[in-house]
């Protein structure tokens, strides 16, 4: 009752603290699935590239986002104070399961599909793009998937550093105690990330092909 | 007539240094199936690989209806040799159709042309093309399945097919059922043909030739009848295996 009226007086706001945070998520997972999906293709060409790239990666993860925030700030061009910081954060954290589903879901295959296509004579681009990625699209998906739902919530503390979005009121409302300003942050928050979910989830049903 | 495929000398030797295949050397005309007979590992599928280039041989030559197999880019060969292995590998996503189309689509066949050609595959590899044509690859039987592979094998029309143990997973009838349509197929189709096989029944009913592997080398070359008389220890070792 108090969040309702708390919105109602405050509705600019929050739809622009909601614009900013769809912008951080949006944006960051693009750019983490241009870099992740072609990332994670080579993994599956240059096999000994596989064990630095994701352990990288896998160490990135286990920054604290809210000290990954913080060591961006002094660092020039990609740090700072505001929205591209944050995206590079988001980023960072967005390629892991981005690049590592991208890897499983081509190398996971069947080896004799990817024989039998090389014995036909198909070239490699063409084993890529007419067996590999089609075969391979729902574990992608679910890859891209995970990383915009983790991308919403990490996206809350991006307000710690002047991003901007709904982790605004977060951090507002745990500086005064007040229990209904975090609600304001964090239940728009939940619904993007289920929003996303869900419809990142029908994508992967409508579009990743499975047998039977 | 040319021959459809010569093998020279042909070798394959890891970095290591240790030779899977060695000294390798055949010839396959029009119309004659060779079985390259021999127990696991004794190199049959390597040789195999190294005439389609998936393995790049490291001595030795091939030559695919008299041309060298190093004259052209390793994917062109392969459009021009069919490749039929025991796992079959039908690409699970494409239906019936688009797998059989597959070599012809890539050598950008008009479309009409494929159509016409994937009734006509299907139908000499005995599936009713109006009733299989549409069907995914996990709606057939193990049997139906190896018949597409064959179907796709030969798309464009290739001189020359490679059989890994093409029947090698299937049910002891089936097996013998498209063991029996395989011969009927040789005597219409007038294509070489390798056929690899560990089984020795199969490989003295289909070939017009056996070539024995045993530990990288040919260590027999004959026909069936003179496989039967040979006394290689090996050759002596598989026909009494078969009884």
């Amino acid at each position: 009752m108090e969040l309702a009226r708390f919105y109602a007086r405050h509705l600019p706001e929050l739809l622009q603290l909601v614009g900013q945070h769809l912008y951080l998520v949006a944006v960051s997972t693009g750019v983490a699935v241009a870099i992740g999906v072609p990332l994670g293709i080579l993994l599956t060409r240059r096999p000994a590239w596989r064990g630095p790239v994701l352990g990288l990666a896998n160490l990135f993860q286990t920054i604290p986002s809210l000290a990954l925030f913080g060591f961006l700030i002094p660092l020039p061009f990609i740090g700072g104070i505001g929205a591209t910081t944050a995206l590079v954060a988001l980023v960072v954290y967005a390629l892991l399961p981005i690049v590592r589903n991208t890897y499983t879901g081509i190398a996971g295959v069947d080896p004799a599909v990817r024989e039998a296509g090389r014995g036909m004579g198909l070239t490699d681009w063409q084993l890529l793009t007419l067996v590999e990625l089609p075969l391979g699209l729902g574990v992608v998906l679910a890859g891209i998937r995970v990383a915009t739902v983790v991308s919403v919530g990490t996206a809350t503390i991006a307000a710690a550093i002047g991003a901007g979005g709904l982790g605004v009121y977060i951090f507002r409302g745990v500086a005064m105690v007040n229990d209904t300003l975090i609600f304001a942050g964090a239940l728009p928050a939940a619904l993007i990330a289920l929003a996303a979910d869900g419809l990142l989830g029908l994508a992967e049903r409508r579009l990743a092909w499975r047998a039977r | 007539m040319s021959a459809t495929l010569e093998v020279h000398e042909l070798g394959f030797a890891l970095a290591s240094g240790r030779a899977l295949v060695a000294q390798v050397s055949f010839t396959v005309r029009p119309g004659e199936t060779l079985v390259l007979l021999g127990r696991s590992g004794s190199g049959k599928t390597t040789t195999l690989k190294l005439i389609n280039r998936l393995l790049e041989p490291t001595a030795g030559t091939v030559r695919v209806a008299g041309e060298p197999a190093t004259a052209v880019a390793a994917t062109q060969l392969r459009r021009r040799i069919g490749y039929v292995i025991q796992e079959i590998g039908l690409f699970p996503h494409f239906t019936v159709e688009r797998n059989v189309a597959l070599v012809p689509r890539l050598e950008g066949w008009p479309a009409a042309r494929v159509a016409a050609r994937v009734r006509d595959l299907l139908a000499l590899v005995g599936l009713d093309p109006d009733a299989f044509r549409a069907r995914y690859p996990h709606e057939l039987s193990g049997g139906q399945r190896q018949r597409v592979g064959v179907a796709r094998a030969l798309g464009a029309d290739p001189p020359l097919l490679l059989l890994d143990e093409p029947f090698g997973a299937l049910d002891p009838i089936t097996r013998a059922e498209l063991q029996v349509e395989f011969r009927s197929l040789q005597a219409r189709l007038d294509k070489g043909m390798v056929f690899v096989t560990h089984d020795v029944r199969e490989g003295l009913a289909l070939g017009t030739r056996i070539g024995l592997m045993q530990q990288g080398r040919l260590v027999f070359l004959g026909t069936p009848d003179e496989f039967r008389r040979s006394t290689h220890p090996e050759a002596v070792a598989f026909l009494a295996a078969a009884g």
